[in-house]
């Protein structure tokens, strides 16, 4: 790993500023655990980084009525534990206790891995089926619109996210099928019933990162049983295949992981 | 003897566990030596290429930097040596090419040394070598024994046409021949032992240093055998005297098999820092050790099995190909053959066997021992294919097996071993009766009701432990002898040490050994403690692997206790003023036979280093030094049934139930048999479900991580369900065998076959090693059409 | 080189790192606690966990820096003098540990799950212990130990 600079600002607009003067090379660190990985194989070599751990007011969980706001630097255990997400989107808790490991969940957090978009990361799925709204200290981002595409979003390289926002769903629900290996999503599928109609969106399994089944949506529409996306078959096209996944196996657990999910809507 | 609260027979806790316990253990990468410098090894990119030629320049100025050696630095020094010589079919000696510790003109596979950089640290010295500049002129790659076999196929060496390294067989090829010419029926089979990374979780690591003042070497290494090393290195490689060479294993944390190997880095190494004249250390990052530390298995097999109207085996013919990787490991060439070939008796009668060897050289990662090496190989082979036989002559699965049962002993088996004793009905009446065998049906249709497949597998087996005796091995082509040492010292006031040429590397012999030196001379567990891993300290040794410390070493140390016995009986027989023949002891006291006048052990021990009133003409001091050389092998056996629940939608294979019944010999701890039980299993469970070495056609490792290489998890495996019979090993005087390996032997195909079990409804009759789900669900697509 | 302090095992250490220096570079190579090990690069073997703030992370991901101020407790700080913790006691009762390499890690990962759960299911150890590799133990004996070490923590360590 190549050595960097450390910062570690105590205000947003010291992060801002950290960020910004460390152009190009400067990149925030929240829990790490998606960053420090590549950086130890050399795959990424920032000169700055910018940690978002004393940046205060960013680690709350709050309950907006018809909707739940998580701050960026909650972690994933603390999003499991949470009373507030348990009760009100019990499948969002669900789904961030089977992120990762333990120790994973215990520092890796939500705004690191909006952020960082991996492709077989658990939230981005979570996020687009929910309807969520990314907020961050300028704006407001609609998932739909966030997402773009392996390890791409629509954040400004000095742009900081400061929450997510989950609409409420009438039920929802996160099922996963995990590469042996490393543990990640070869094809995780969250499915929601919520403000914005049924959604299914699907995560591990694509190169371009998270997507919606449209073919899906519609059959959940006319009937929300699990025999209703039993038989949507998902096109192998533009699946990712890897010695655990080749592309055809992933199509094939998109569906059974999407009647699944539907199924544990209840 | 005599059982009691830590003697043989108890589950005494274990000696190591305060310091692993509380973080004092010493691990190789825990030790710094004053004025230590760090090593990174530069590592081959590619497969297979001519080296063109390495400029060093840039790295040589990079901050830090103290040296960096490329092959052509230590051309004068000898290659990386191998410990067994194998003869072909044809009497010539097998193909045996140089390997030298730094890549000489050519690099052979991804991973392959090509340089040392030495730093003041190590993320300097690993910095340094990224600078460095290597014209890698590319050559076609052979990554299997498929791609070796070609016509046409790229050379690994000039010298091994066909890439063939030898052609070996082992058995009565016409006696087999004429047992199918009068076979009612044949069962045929072909499988592939799927490669293995053995993954130790401490990673390989190494602290050399040289003092000019005197000339000694010392080398802080990650083995499984110091002794061995010191052989190799000092007398192949360096040439270096043993006094002016001193190995030391400390803590290591597990082995497996993969820590035996002689390893180039250790030469490196060792030799680097005579250079400096400073200590070097080097920790082999976990990326690195998939492509360095040898890896196991990768046979492929096809077999015949002949069997008479009844279903009697007649005859087994047995064709192999295996993978020897980029260049000859410590005992690569043995475990193919010797650990193999002569396992296929295993516990059946079959009167003419007969196997053949061909093992190649490929472009990747030398091949070695892992936790069973070679017989599970034979194992997994002979087990599906007993399993076929039950099939397709449609009979029972366990009938068939008892039906061949050996059952007199000695038993002389037609591949060279004589199996000494052994109780197979037994293990498998109790495997049967753990596992509930019976009522499995219920089960399945339970499952059934859940949409789950649920199957059940049995393995019955022998395997061979403590390789010997030296005599036979030499005749076969070991270099190396296949005794143990353990000496005994008994200090002036009755406390113990106890030195032994095996190696500890989570086996727990420094408790196991206490048991049986305690217990023998009736001292308090804690007044003895074991001395291994430093060949300063210990007497010369082969160290741990095969599943010998027991049997082997175990038995060294009981002798050297014997010897102490004896002559503590002179002494005490002096100081009672009685004949030698009258003295007996036991329970640390020597007694005058049918009076209680007696002496302690404590008392004749301060006799015998304050030899005052003393035995004239008799040594002082109280200290005995045994080597033993095993008669024969021992020959652990038992019964593994796995039950397992598939999921046909996903693939997905879930162990649901693992039952041992094992015979392990004597057991002198049984908490450490039973933990080595469970370690075996899981390692046997992970090549069956889980692990697969992979590489590309480019010789590209494809699992090169733990993000693609999968180990077995907790969530993964079940608690296991363990049952003992024991028959006493007829040739060593504790009656042990050995345990360390059973489970990774026995266990694969009960999986596979459980597995078979599972989807035989489904209309899948075959699967491969690893049983992975996308592996489970492409078999049941296809058999669905 | 940038200072950092932190308070471990209950004293407070400080030490000039690079930004780059991992935390359990600093605890083995700066302390010289060389209780918690390195087992690999990719965040799965789980050897090197501690605790930070009261929580189990994995050292070997973890920036010196992140830990700055922070309360850290490795194996070496478990036990109150030679005095056994009861999750280390339980590991030695059940044979939970073979060659040792990984049991610092899954010792201090059992902590923190006992600390949340005083009587964990088997299926919750199991699957709790997915961030720590062992290859010695088959974790049958890990298994049971972690169960026994957090009943007699009694859901607290």
């Amino acid at each position: 790993m190549n050595d960097f600079t450390y910062h570690a600002p105590t205000s947003l607009d010291e992060a801002l500023a950290a960020l910004r003067g460390g152009g190009d090379g400067a990149k925030l660190i929240a829990g790490g655990h998606s960053l420090l990985p590549v950086m130890k194989l050399n795959l990424a070599s920032p000169t700055d980084l910018v940690s978002l751990a004393g940046v205060p007011g960013l680690g709350d969980i709050a309950d907006g009525g018809d909707s739940v706001t998580v701050g960026a630097m909650c972690r994933h255990a603390q999003v499991a534990g949470s009373a507030v997400v348990q009760a009100r989107i019990p499948a969002l808790a669900a789904m961030a206790d089977g992120i990762g490991d333990a120790q994973v969940r215990n520092a890796g957090t939500i705004g690191g891995s909006v952020a960082h978009n991996d492709p077989a990361a658990d939230y981005p799925a979570a996020c687009v089926a929910l309807g969520a709204t990314i907020v961050t200290d300028r704006r407001e981002i609609h998932s739909d619109d966030f997402f773009q595409g392996m390890f791409a979003t629509a954040l400004a390289d000095d742009e900081v996210v400061t929450a997510v926002r989950f609409p409420v769903p009438a039920r929802a629900a996160y099922a996963k099928f995990a590469n042996p290996a490393s543990k990640y999503a070869v094809a995780g599928v969250m499915v929601a019933d919520g403000p914005a109609g049924v959604r299914v969106a699907v995560t591990g399994a694509s190169g371009d990162g998270v997507f919606r089944v449209a073919e899906m949506e519609a059959a959940l529409g006319a009937s929300f049983s699990g025999e209703a996306v039993a038989g949507v078959a998902v096109s192998s096209d533009g699946m990712l295949s890897d010695t655990a996944a080749g592309a055809d196996y992933r199509a094939h657990l998109v569906t059974v992981m999407a009647k699944r999910a539907v199924e544990a809507c209840g | 003897m005599s059982a009691n609260g830590s003697g043989i027979g108890a589950s005494v806790k274990r000696k190591e566990d305060t310091r692993f316990l509380t973080g004092r253990g010493r691990y190789t990468d825990d030790i710094n030596l004053p004025g230590q410098l760090y090593g990174y090894i530069l590592r081959s990119p590619v497969a297979h290429a001519d080296i063109g030629g390495i400029d060093t320049s840039a790295a040589a100025a990079a901050p830090g930097v103290h040296a960096i050696f490329t092959g052509s630095d230590m051309e004068g020094v000898g290659g990386i040596p191998t410990g067994w010589l194998i003869h072909s079919k044809d009497g010539e000696p097998m193909v045996e090419p140089g390997h030298p510790a730094l890549a000489l003109g050519k690099v052979r596979y991804v991973g392959d040394c090509v340089a040392i950089v030495v730093a003041e640290t190590r993320e300097q010295a690993k910095e340094a070598a990224n600078l460095i500049d290597v014209d890698y002129q590319e050559l076609p790659a052979v990554a299997s024994i498929e791609a070796a076999e070609a016509e046409g196929a790229a050379q690994v060496f000039d010298e091994a046409p066909g890439n063939v390294c030898y052609d070996w067989e082992v058995g009565d090829r016409a006696a087999t021949d004429a047992a199918f010419d009068e076979a009612t029926h044949v069962v045929s089979i072909d499988v592939v032992n799927n490669r293995l990374i053995p993954n130790a979780i401490e990673p390989r690591a190494a602290i050399a240093n040289y003092d000019p003042a005197t000339g000694d070497y010392t080398l802080y290494t990650t083995s499984q055998n110091p002794h061995l090393i010191r052989l190799l290195l000092g007398a192949f490689v360096l040439g270096l005297p043993e006094h002016k060479l001193r190995i030391v294993a400390p803590d290591v944390g597990g082995g497996f098999g993969s820590k035996i190997p002689h390893y180039a880095e250790e030469a490196i190494l060792t030799w680097t820092a005579g250079q400096l004249g400073r200590p070097v250390k080097w920790t082999c990052e976990r990326i690195d050790a998939f492509k360095s530390d040898t890896h196991g298995r990768d046979h492929i097999s096809t077999a015949r099995l002949a069997l008479d109207a009844d279903g009697k085996f007649l005859g087994l013919h047995v064709s192999t190909k295996a993978n020897l990787g980029a260049y000859l490991s410590t005992f690569a060439t043995c475990v193919p053959t010797y650990l193999y070939g002569i396992l296929f008796a295993g516990p059946y009668t079959t009167p003419a066997v007969y196997c053949e060897v061909k093992s190649f050289f490929t472009n990747t990662v030398p091949v070695d021992a892992l936790r069973g090496a070679g017989r599970p190989e034979a194992t997994y082979l002979l087990e599906r294919l007993v399993e076929k036989a039950a099939v397709e002559l449609g009979m029972d699965r366990v009938e068939i097996r008892r039906k061949n049962f050996i059952r007199e002993f000695p038993y002389q088996t037609p591949v060279a071993l004589q199996y000494d004793q052994g109780d197979y009905d037994a293990t498998l009446d109790l495997a049967l009766k753990a596992s509930d065998w019976a009522g499995f049906e219920a089960r399945r249709a339970e499952s059934a009701a859940r949409g789950k497949c649920r199957g059940i597998g049995i393995s019955t087996f022998i395997e061979a432990c403590g390789i010997a005796p030296s005599a036979v091995v030499g005749s076969l082509g070991a270099r190396a002898g296949l005794y143990e040492s353990g000496s005994v010292r008994v200090h002036p006031t009755g406390s113990v040490s106890v030195f032994t040429g095996t190696h500890s590397h989570g086996q727990g012999h420094e408790t196991t050994f206490a048991q049986i030196v305690s217990d023998m001379l009736g001292v308090d567990f804690e007044a003895v403690d074991v001395v291994h891993g430093d060949s300063a300290k210990i007497p010369f040794g082969m160290g741990t692997y095969g599943s010998r410390s027991l049997a082997v070493g175990g038995t060294a140390i009981y002798l050297a206790v014997e010897k102490v016995i004896e002559k503590g009986k002179k002494i005490a027989a002096h100081l009672l003023e009685a004949s030698v023949e009258d003295i007996e002891f036991e329970n640390g006291s020597f007694t005058v036979a049918g009076t209680d006048r007696s002496k302690s052990l404590g008392e004749v021990a301060l006799t015998a280093y304050v030899p005052h009133n003393y035995p004239e003409g008799l040594e002082p001091g109280l200290e005995e030094t045994a080597f033993y050389d095993p008669l024969n092998f021992t020959f652990p056996a038992g019964t593994h049934v796995a039950e397992v629940e598939v999921d046909p939608e996903t693939g997905e294979v879930e162990v649901v139930a693992v039952t041992g019944a094992d015979d392990v010999g004597r057991i002198i701890n049984p908490m450490i048999v039973d933990g080595q039980l469970h370690g075996g299993l899981a390692h046997g469970i992970g090549q069956a479900l889980l692990e697969e070495c992979l590489y590309q056609d480019d010789g590209q490792l494809q699992t090169g991580s733990y993000l693609d290489y999968t180990m077995p998890r907790a969530a993964d495996l079940p608690s296991f369900n363990i049952n003992h019979n024991t028959t006493l090993c007829t040739h060593n005087p504790l009656g042990v065998k050995g345990v360390g390996e059973v489970g990774s032997i026995g266990v694969p195909p009960a999986v596979i076959n459980a597995v078979i079990d599972a989807l035989r409804p489904l209309g899948v009759n075959d699967m491969a090693m690893p049983a992975t789900s996308q592996k489970v669900w492409q078999a049941i697509q296809q058999a669905q059409g | 080189m940038p200072t950092v302090t932190m308070t471990v095992n209950g004293m407070e250490r400080s030490g000039n790192v690079e930004g780059r220096t991992l935390l359990v570079e600093f605890l083995r190579e700066h302390l010289g606690l060389t209780g918690t090990h390195v087992g690999c690069d990719t965040s799965q073997c789980g050897a090197c966990v501690v605790h930070v703030n009261g929580t189990s992370v994995k050292s070997c991901t973890s920036l010196a820096a992140q830990a700055d101020g922070a309360e850290v407790t490795t194996i070496e700080g478990l036990a109150n003098g030679s005095d056994l913790h009861p999750m280390q006691e339980a590991f030695r009762e059940h044979h939970g540990l073979q060659c040792g390499f990984c049991t610092p890690g899954m010792v201090m990962s059992a902590v923190d799950l006992a600390n949340q759960n005083s009587d964990p299911s088997e299926h919750e150890v199991r699957e709790w212990l997915e961030g720590n590799l062992c290859r010695c133990t088959g974790y049958h004996n890990i298994v049971k130990a972690v169960q026994a070490g957090a009943k007699a923590m009694g859901g607290g360590s």
